[in-house]
């Protein structure tokens, strides 16, 4: 008990710090509270009730909202349904970036991954009429097909020619979000009739079932995602492949004499990332979303990387970090709409997060803490390395 | 024939050659695509004047087929001297140079068939555009060559232009606005600086952190201050462009270089500046030390990290002005996330630019130009769907990075932290 306590002692604090710092944001942004310049007392009061509303809306909007349980307790649970919606690909994408974390690979490229995958699935959700479950499985084969080429894509030309994953990933991002967009100019993707870029939806036959009635749209698709974590933690720690992942990125050179052949890992590990990440975009599409539209890549691919980061590149850190912050997203729409408190402030609390995360000198300073464990650093090796 | 056996070749010269195959085959193809194909070909119009500028010549008109197979012939003719300056052994720089510009002609000549092509103002927008990617590139520059990765160009651009853009309108004046512009990309750096340098983070997450912190605050305050307040927060006015006298009468180059605003002046200075100081300084050889190889560095005595620290925080402040290019040097008012993925095609210039100043201007100018062409071919209507005209910069990028046209490597411990006493992480 102590020693789990002593291993989420610190991403707790960064958040507690996360949250405080973003409280006073929300305060001292409002220009009720700043109108009360003259009289400190009353000011703290105004901030403090401003602060304090816009963090029960965020509460409101992701676990429970007592206003919508006229129909018993589990109606206003409707909140906690939406978060776990909205976690189930971020699961995916963040343990794309978790498990490249691990093997020495920073894999920014989640996004266009994602956003690959997505496509994938849509066009054989949309085209093929196929039986019931074959049908959402060859959707899903397709989107890791998809998304693992083009993950594997990065990991071959790192082993084969050096260039750094890092820049190649950022780059095919925007391929992947320019490409999505032609695509839903042509005639095979742009639903009939429609001007705007969305592409047809995809058949009754193909979708994840819904798990509470069709008022709810949490579906199917959290249990793919929580068995995916599971075999990631599986491949880490039981496998022989996992292992040479694991060697690679911790030392390269002494897995190279070692015998493990660091540019099959490179590659490998790169392939697999990126048919989490596409996953994670099949079950969005089936599960959610149903149409492909030009923003269906959202931002699940760049919260994959502070959802990884706050993880610490593990499999359950990272389910239970996506869960964080697939609440924050889903409560931050509902502060949005109820309180003046623009939902960019989740934005601001996930970067504090990471960024206290990563330098536990702050947090340490703020509480004064002398042995907090802070986890082995993750990290890439310059742009050469 | 020896020395076209690429057995023999060391690994330098093997990706120059790549470089001139891919050179033959695209002029071939350009030869067969834009000139030969084409069954006929209708008349293209280049304007040549766009303002109160001397006139030289005010319109070419050329049939489309005859331009693109005297440009694709002119592309092919540069492909072999460049084959012959590899075989003495010589730079071929300069042809290059011409080689790319007469694909380029080639390719507009073809796909601006039977319409008129605005070609000085296609350059003067292909310059703006460039601007923000060449402040970034030159952030890069800095801060990479002296051993720091800046993947926060994005964020620090962004810092700069809410900054100069909200207090240009809150004291409504646009000198106070660019004067604190550097200070906000400054800012940034210097979290990047003490977490980078002091605690040895990882800077490429680091900088990704920043930027998602300064994209998250800039959103906050755009929604909440800069909507409901614009009168006060968000109505600064674009610089007016300054014509330099005489310079800016010249045909062609004239309104391109010389009618711009001071922020596009002040890039000028900051390019040459850096250009000049970094090979010709003894500020330049440190940092370029620091860069390369910081042990020996510091055995003859300089503070590494003390340096990269300035460095960085020297490149967020260029980044910072650069920033200002996008409210006070366009548009006037922020709008929200309006650098729009600008840095990171600022860091693949600085990359396609193999980390040299000049080189990295080049590559900027290249996308700025594709950018703007890109733009002009969507008005005017033509067969290649914008959004591939848009992938352009990143595929070039991946593939510089791939080695596969020429050489491109990194400032030696570039994103390495550096412990006093000698040795890295």
């Amino acid at each position: 008990m102590r020693k789990i306590l002593q291993k989420i002692k610190l991403p707790i604090l960064a958040l507690v710090v996360a949250l405080f710092v973003s409280g006073l944001l929300i305060a001292f942004s409002d220009p009720k509270v700043l109108a009360l310049k003259g009289d400190p007392l009353s000011m703290i009061a105004k901030a403090l009730s401003i602060a304090g509303s816009a963090y029960w809306a965020l509460f409101r909007g992701s676990i429970y909202d007592p206003q919508l349980a006229d129909t018993g307790f589990f109606g206003g649970l409707y909140p906690l349904s939406e978060t776990i919606v909205v976690s189930t690909p971020l699961i995916l994408t963040g343990l794309a970036v978790a498990l490249a974390f691990k093997a020495g690979l920073f894999n920014i490229g989640a996004q266009g991954q994602f956003i690959v995958g997505a496509i994938g699935a849509s066009y054989v959700g949309f085209t093929f009429e196929l039986p019931i479950v074959l049908h959402a499985l060859a959707a899903i084969v397709a989107a890791i097909v998809c998304a693992g080429l083009y993950g594997g894509f990065v990991g071959l030309l790192k082993a084969r020619t050096g260039a750094h994953e890092v820049i190649v990933t950022i780059m095919l991002n925007y391929v992947a979000s320019y490409f999505l967009l032609w695509l839903l100019s042509t005639k095979a993707f742009l639903r009939e009739g429609r001007m705007d870029p969305i592409a047809p939806e995809v058949l009754e036959s193909s979708r994840l079932p819904r798990l509470a009635g069709q008022d709810y749209r949490l579906h199917a698709g959290i249990f793919i995602a929580l068995l995916a974590a599971a075999a990631v933690w599986w491949l880490l720690n039981r496998s022989t492949l996992g292992f040479k992942f694991r060697a690679v990125g911790a030392n390269a050179k002494a897995s190279r004499t070692a015998g493990i052949s660091v540019a099959k890992s490179t590659t490998f590990v790169m392939v697999i990332s990126g048919a989490l990440a596409g996953l994670g975009g099949a079950v969005h599409i089936l599960g959610a979303d149903h149409a492909l539209t030009n923003e269906v890549g959202g931002s699940f691919g760049f919260d994959a990387i502070t959802v990884a980061l706050l993880g610490r590149a593990t499999p359950l850190g990272t389910v239970l970090a996506a869960l964080l912050f697939g609440a924050l997203r889903a409560g931050g729409l509902t502060m949005q709409a109820t309180t003046e408190t623009p939902l960019d402030i989740v934005l601001i609390i996930q970067a504090l997060v990471v960024l206290f995360i990563a330098a536990p000198a702050v947090i340490k300073a703020i509480f004064r803490l002398k042995n907090v464990e802070e986890g082995q650093a993750i990290g890439s090796k310059g742009w050469n390395g | 024939m020896s020395s076209f056996n690429p057995k023999n070749m060391s690994a330098p010269e093997r990706r120059k050659f790549r470089g001139l195959i891919t050179m033959l085959v695209l002029s071939l193809f350009a030869l067969i695509a834009f000139a030969y194909m084409p069954k006929e070909g209708a008349p293209v119009t280049y304007g040549f004047v766009l303002g109160g500028e001397w006139v030289l010549l005010k319109e070419w008109i050329i049939n489309s087929k005859t331009a693109s197979t005297l440009f694709a012939i002119l592309a092919l003719v540069t492909t072999f001297l460049a084959i012959f300056l590899f075989k003495i052994k010589r730079s071929s720089r300069i042809v290059s140079f011409i080689f790319g510009a007469s694909f380029l002609m080639s390719f507009l000549s073809w796909a601006a068939s039977g319409k008129f092509v605005p070609f000085t103002g296609l350059l003067q927008g292909a310059l703006l555009l460039s601007v923000p990617l060449i402040f970034g590139a030159m952030a890069g520059v800095i801060s990479e060559r002296s051993g720091v990765i800046n993947i926060a160009i994005e964020g620090q651009l962004l810092a700069g232009a809410f900054v100069s853009g909200v207090l240009a309108s809150l004291f409504a004046n646009n000198w106070i606005g660019l004067f604190f512009a550097p200070f906000a990309g400054a800012l940034i750096a210097l979290l990047l600086a003490v977490f980078a340098i002091k605690y040895g983070i990882d800077q490429v997450i680091l900088g990704f952190v920043l930027n998602v912190l300064v994209i998250g605050l800039t959103n906050f305050f755009y929604k909440k201050l800069l909507i409901p307040y614009q009168s006060e927060w968000n109505s600064a006015v674009a610089f007016v462009p300054i014509e330099i006298p005489l310079l800016s009468k010249i045909p062609v180059i004239g309104p391109i270089f010389f009618a711009q605003s001071i922020i596009v002046y002040l890039m000028y200075i900051v390019v040459t500046l850096i250009h000049i100081t970094l090979f010709k300084s003894k500020w330049g050889l440190r940092t370029r030390a620091v860069g390369e190889h910081p042990t020996a560095a510091e055995s003859v005595g300089i503070n590494v990290n003390r340096l990269r620290f300035k460095n960085v925080i020297l490149a967020g402040a260029i980044a910072g002005l650069g920033g200002a290019f996008f409210t006070l040097g366009a548009v006037g008012s922020f709008s929200k996330e309006m650098t729009a993925g600008k840095g990171f095609i600022a860091l693949a210039a600085l990359i396609f630019g193999r980390w040299s100043p000049m080189g990295a201007v080049a590559a900027a100018l290249i996308f700025g130009f594709a950018d703007n062409l890109q733009g002009l071919l969507t008005i005017i209507g033509t067969p290649i769907p914008s959004e591939f005209m848009l992938m352009a910069p990143y595929i070039a990028t991946i593939i510089a990075v791939s080695g596969f046209i020429g050489k491109v490597r990194a400032p030696a411990a570039d994103g390495i932290p550096y412990k006093r006493g000698g040795g890295s992480r």
